[in-house]
């Protein structure tokens, strides 16, 4: 079970307070219309599967419910860092 | 019966409470032994040599070690069917009065066992994968085949009856967690006592002490045990160290969070009167310090397993902690200097030993001077290559070996004796570790495993580093405390806890695993690897043969390391064999993983508090009682306890909802509809957000109007509705599924922060602040008429989709005219806590109109005699609008391309094809198709049949008469009229004709009168 601090509430809580989104840094598309279906459907479905650094999107669902990222070693699930939206990751794969 | 193997009191220095003798029954038999004794030890002092017959070939087998590591000795415990538990190992059980256990497996009994003679039949052709080779065929048999092996297999049966026990969880955080209270754990411990640092402390063993509890070799000039007790003594002392016995960490996860599972009252009685039985100990630590120690490694040689043959160290330990001596003349089998000391044990507590076999040609080291001295024959250059007995030892074959252990070499001589105890040297512990996901590192030194890289905050100590000294297990035990001292951030060093250890030199081990025998191992008497799945070396052989070369397979396909010990004895010995016959090293070969638990744990720990009525919170509106006392069936929506219907006495199901639906359609009828989620919606972009998540307007909707809306996900297709209401100009009450509220919630939330954060708007969930009612039919608006002053309810002043906000009954009140059954009908809305007052004001006022309750189930018939959908039921995450016909909620000349729109327009939502919702009405009126049925156009067409869609709500409609019924039916909304055929299970034939889902009142009439 993580241990995850949430970049809001400055604290390490357990697991079971948050909600694993999905992958993070995955912008909605400014014009959807204006998109073919294959443009659509890689938005809408294509995600990365990595083996090592991923960032993810979390949601502290029981906690203050705010959105924020983890960046997140899938191997080792070591967690390097948790930032909140809109923040750049400080680990890049 | 007298305990013949019971050493006297003068003669030991040993844990057991000679004051204290104890009773307890196994099998058939009643035995005694004291406090202190675990059951092995109490039934090896009444010279119980059997204990069980093995899984496969059901030879008799006795206990092997004395600690967690035991393959055989697993009992059945429980006075009463209640109280029954599998899979004890009896090293571990301490002994309590009145204690009940007997064997597992045996037939009729362990000591005569039927199918010992099927297997020494048998036996020859059971060769690994021969389940899978001789079961196989016909399939149709295997139901068969499997009650008999399950019968003659298994290691006990659960319990028929409820558990009387209670069990419990605790949650800890601790700045350090040491596993394992053996030497290294202790002087950790100590050198932690009296810091700043929250510790604990655990250990499996009932007493802390670990391999001190039967050692003689002196800390401080003083034997061990008074070091422990010493120690212990601090540690108890110290405020700021948590001890742990009868406790196993036997789950290492993800961040330092480990699981110990505490045995609270195990050894106190049969059942724990007045308190927890076990304990879940979930520990988040910041450092972790694994002094887990090492498991002795038996050798393979032929018969190994013949009762009387034990590990060394366990002989050793049952001598000196236990006063038990297991036999009378012993031959002791060892690759190493360290198992001498069990010889020295043995001569020491007055009993024969024949001989010392040692694998190597020439050992010189301190303990074999010692055993030298005391004139024990040693035999070297040799191994024991057989054992000779059935039912217990009574000789061994000993052979010269070559210089690598692979051949033999000269004349086998035979020895009496009646117990053999063997040692190849040690394996650390490293299961903890495996559990993180490090893969171990082959020593050559140690000729053992070692933990491997981890990025836990983890320190090791100990026989877990292959460190077996005692004096050097201090020292690390010691290092690791000031590690994690440092690492907290401590500036101060402690004191170790010992000044002089005993310092004994030992030579090197042989690197041999498996005994060679006369005959090839294919043909040598069995020669077994692991004792509880009798895998043999002849049989590991065999897997490689046949050409599984991964480790992984091999253990798959003979069941090495399966079972209940996981192969804690004979994995190591099991890894050597397999990279033997394939001419690689050990480290090539590679090793299996660890998972947790580390030991069987009981469900019960598991679930802890979590069973019966905690298993899951229940929801309860604010009316729950009345329903109760109403004679209401109860359905669970999500969490919710909804009122389904409220039979009447002698009422069926059917006829209570006739009579709910006419009441509802002329006259009224009321609805708990409370758990319907409701959403305040606040800011001043409040309908600007509205407007993105919903298909539809809403910059249009002024304050006093409501509005159905569909809400999509970017796939286009709907996964929610619901009314939403204009509070005020920058206020909206959304109200949702009573399923999908906290899911809508979070969906808000993710697009406003993630996405519009820049959009000013805020979301609370309201739904428990609410009690709803729902009044519907002709006569709701008489009814309300009467409980409101100050709602002007006029036809053309509060309209269809309007909402008032007023008093009901006195109290404040937000009514909305919607409707979700077609008729004229008010929702009622007050705070929570007035909502049993308010229902029962409307129960009153609306005897006159024979005011009918009515709970889900009618609402699902009177809402689909208007075809509206249910989210979720006639909806199913793969429908778009356009497939639920409802293309009036869609507005796509909004502005912003809101969730779904792009979605909606995919190649694939635009096929003539899709399968659209439609209403069907059977020929046969009296039908119902059952939920779920499968259209066809030919019902004669052979199968597979061509599907066209299925029914997702199907009901009987007494308003109407006939059944009614929703589904899916290919390009449905250009077949109306159409006729398509339902084939059921029983192969009758359910004919019906597609037709508009809107049975009842097609124009909307009725809601608007």
């Amino acid at each position: 079970m993580f241990s995850i601090y949430c970049p809001h509430c400055c604290e390490y809580r357990e697991e079971e307070e948050f909600h694993a989104i999905g992958e993070a840094h995955i912008a909605r598309p400014v014009d959807p219309d204006a998109l073919t279906d294959a443009e659509w459907a890689s938005y809408l479905y294509i995600r990365k599967n990595p083996r090592g650094l991923h960032h993810e999107q979390w949601v502290h669902a029981i906690g203050c419910r705010k959105f924020f990222n983890i960046t997140r070693d899938t191997v080792s699930y070591e967690i390097k860092e948790t930032y909140k939206i809109g923040e750049a990751p400080a680990f890049v794969a | 019966m007298t305990q013949k193997n019971r050493l006297s009191s003068s003669k030991n220095r040993g844990r057991i409470n000679y004051k204290k003798p104890l009773t307890f029954t196994y099998g058939k038999k009643t035995y005694s032994g004291y406090e202190g004794d675990t059951v092995a030890s109490a039934l090896l002092a009444n010279g119980v040599d059997i204990v069980g017959r093995s899984f496969k070939y059901s030879r008799p087998r006795g206990i092997v070690a004395a600690g967690a590591e035991e393959p055989n000795a697993i009992l059945q415990m429980g006075a009463t069917e209640a109280t029954q538990v599998p899979n004890v190992r009896a090293t571990q059980q301490e002994l309590f009065d009145g204690l009940v256990c007997r064997a597992t497996n045996g037939w009729p009994s362990e000591d005569f066992d039927l199918m010992s003679y099927v297997g020494k039949v048998g036996g020859n052709i059971m060769s690994p994968g021969f389940y899978y080779k001789t079961f196989m065929y016909p399939q149709s048999m295997w139901k068969n085949y499997e009650k008999v092996i399950r019968k003659a297999a298994g290691f006990g049966r659960a319990p028929q009856e409820p558990d009387p026990d209670v069990y419990d969880h605790i949650h800890r955080h601790c700045d350090v967690l040491i596993v394992g209270a053996g030497p290294s754990g202790l002087a950790a411990a100590a050198a932690l006592a009296g810091t700043d640092l929250r510790v604990v402390i655990a250990d499996e063993q009932s007493e802390f002490g670990g391999s001190l509890l039967h050692s003689s070799e002196l800390i401080d000039e003083q034997y061990p045990q008074m070091w422990v007790e010493r120690i212990c003594t601090q540690l108890r002392e110290a405020g700021n160290i948590v001890c742990l016995p009868r406790s196993t960490v036997n789950g290492y996860h993800d961040h330092n969070f480990l699981t110990i599972h505490e045995r609270c009252s195990d050894h106190l009685a049969d059942q724990a009167s007045h308190q927890v039985r076990q304990r879940m100990h979930r520990v988040r630590a910041q450092w972790v310090i694994l002094a887990t120690g090492a498991h002795e490694r038996p050798l393979v040689f032929s018969n190994n397993d013949v009762p009387g043959s034990l590990i060394a160290s366990a002989v050793s330990t049952y001598i000196n902690r236990y006063a038990v001596i297991p036999g009378q003349s012993l031959v002791l089998l060892t690759t190493n200097d360290y198992a001498y000391q069990t010889a020295i044990d043995w001569f020491n507590a007055g009993r024969e030993v024949v001989a010392i076999v040692d694998t190597r040609t020439n050992p010189q080291g301190v303990r074999v001077q010692r055993v030298r001295e005391l004139g024990i024959n040693i035999i070297t250059g040799s191994g024991v290559i057989n054992i000779l007995g059935r039912q217990r030892v009574n000789a061994v074959e000993v052979a010269k070996l070559d210089e690598v252990g692979e051949k033999i070499i000269g004349q086998v001589q035979t020895l009496n004796c009646d117990t053999v105890a063997s040692s190849g040297g040690w394996s650390p512990v490293i299961h903890l570790s495996c559990h993180t996901g490090s893969r171990p590192i082959w020593d050559e030194n140690i000729l053992g495993f070692l933990p491997g890289e981890t990025i836990q905050q983890q320190l090791t100590a100990g026989g877990v580093n292959g460190c077996y000294g005692l004096k050097d297990c201090l020292q690390q035990g010691y290092d690791a405390a000031c590690d994690a001292l440092e690492k907290l951030g401590c500036k101060d060093t402690p004191k170790p806890s010992f000044n002089k250890v005993e310092d004994i030199a030992e030579e090197p081990a042989m690197a041999l695993f498996h005994i060679p025998h006369s005959e090839p191992t294919s043909r040598a008497p069995k020669q077994f690897v692991d004792l509880q799945n009798d895998v043999t070396a002849a049989g590991v052989e065999m897997a490689t043969r046949e050409g599984f070369e991964s480790i992984e397979h091999v253990k798959r396909y003979t069941a090495l390391g399966f079972g209940t010990d996981q192969g804690k004895l004979g994995n190591i010995n099991g890894m050597a064999i397999t990279a033997k016959s394939l001419n690689k090293s050990i480290p090539e070969t590679g090793t299996t993983i660890f998972r947790p638990n580390y030991t069987p744990i009981t469900f019960g720990a598991i679930a802890g508090r979590h069973c019966g009525e905690l298993f899951d919170p229940k929801r309860y509106t604010a009316m729950h009682q009345w329903h109760i006392e109403n004679g209401a069936k109860f359905e669970a929506v999500g969490q919710w306890m909804r009122p389904w219907y409220y039979p009447k006495l002698g009422e069926s199901m059917q006829q209570a909802l006739n009579r709910e639906c006419v009441a509802a359609r002329t006259s009224v009828g009321i609805l708990d509809a409370s758990t319907l989620g409701k959403i305040d919606i606040q800011g001043s972009d409040a309908r600007e957000f509205l407007g993105r998540v919903y298909t539809n307007a809403w910059e249009k909707l002024a304050v006093g109007k409501c509005r159905y809306g569909l809400m999509c996900g970017e796939d286009g297709m709907v996964f929610d509705d619901g009314v939403t209401s204009c509070l005020g100009e920058n206020h909206f009450l959304m109200t949702t599924t009573t399923g999908g509220a906290a899911r809508v919630l979070e969906w808000l939330e993710l697009y406003h922060q993630t996405e519009w954060s820049d959009l000013d708007v805020y979301f609370t969930s309201v739904t428990d602040h609410w009690a709803t009612m729902t009044i519907s039919g002709p006569n709701s608006r008489k009814l309300l008429a009467e409980l409101t002053e100050d709602i002007n309810l006029e036809k053309d002043n509060f309209k269809f989709m309007d909402w008032r906000s007023g008093t009901v009954a006195g109290i404040p009140a937000r009514v909305y005219r919607i409707s979700f059954t077609g008729e004229l009908s008010y929702e009622i809305n007050v705070q929570a806590n007035y909502g049993l007052f308010v229902w029962e004001q409307l129960m009153e006022a609306g005897e006159k109109y024979n005011i009918t309750p009515y709970g889900t189930e009618a609402m699902h018939i009177l809402r689909a005699e208007k075809g509206f959908i249910i989210t979720g039921q006639d909806t199913d995450g793969s429908v778009h609008p356009y497939d639920l016909n409802m293309a009036w909620a869609v507005n796509m000349k909004k502005t912003f391309s809101f969730i779904g729109k792009r979605g909606m327009a995919r190649e694939d939502c635009i096929r003539p094809d899709r399968k659209q919702l439609v209403g069907l009405k059977t020929k046969d009126l009296e039908c119902v198709i059952p939920e779920g049925s499968q259209a066809v156009n030919d019902p004669n067409q052979a199968i597979p049949m061509d599907m066209l869609g299925h029914i997702t709500s199907s009901y009987w409609s007494e308003n109407l008469g006939h059944s009614i019924a929703m589904g899916y039916i290919k390009g449905g909304i250009n077949r109306i009229g159409e006729t398509v055929y339902y084939p059921q299970t029983d192969g009758c034939v359910i004919e019906a004709e597609i037709c508009s889902p809107v049975f009842l009142d097609e124009a909307g009439e009725r809601q608007h009168v």
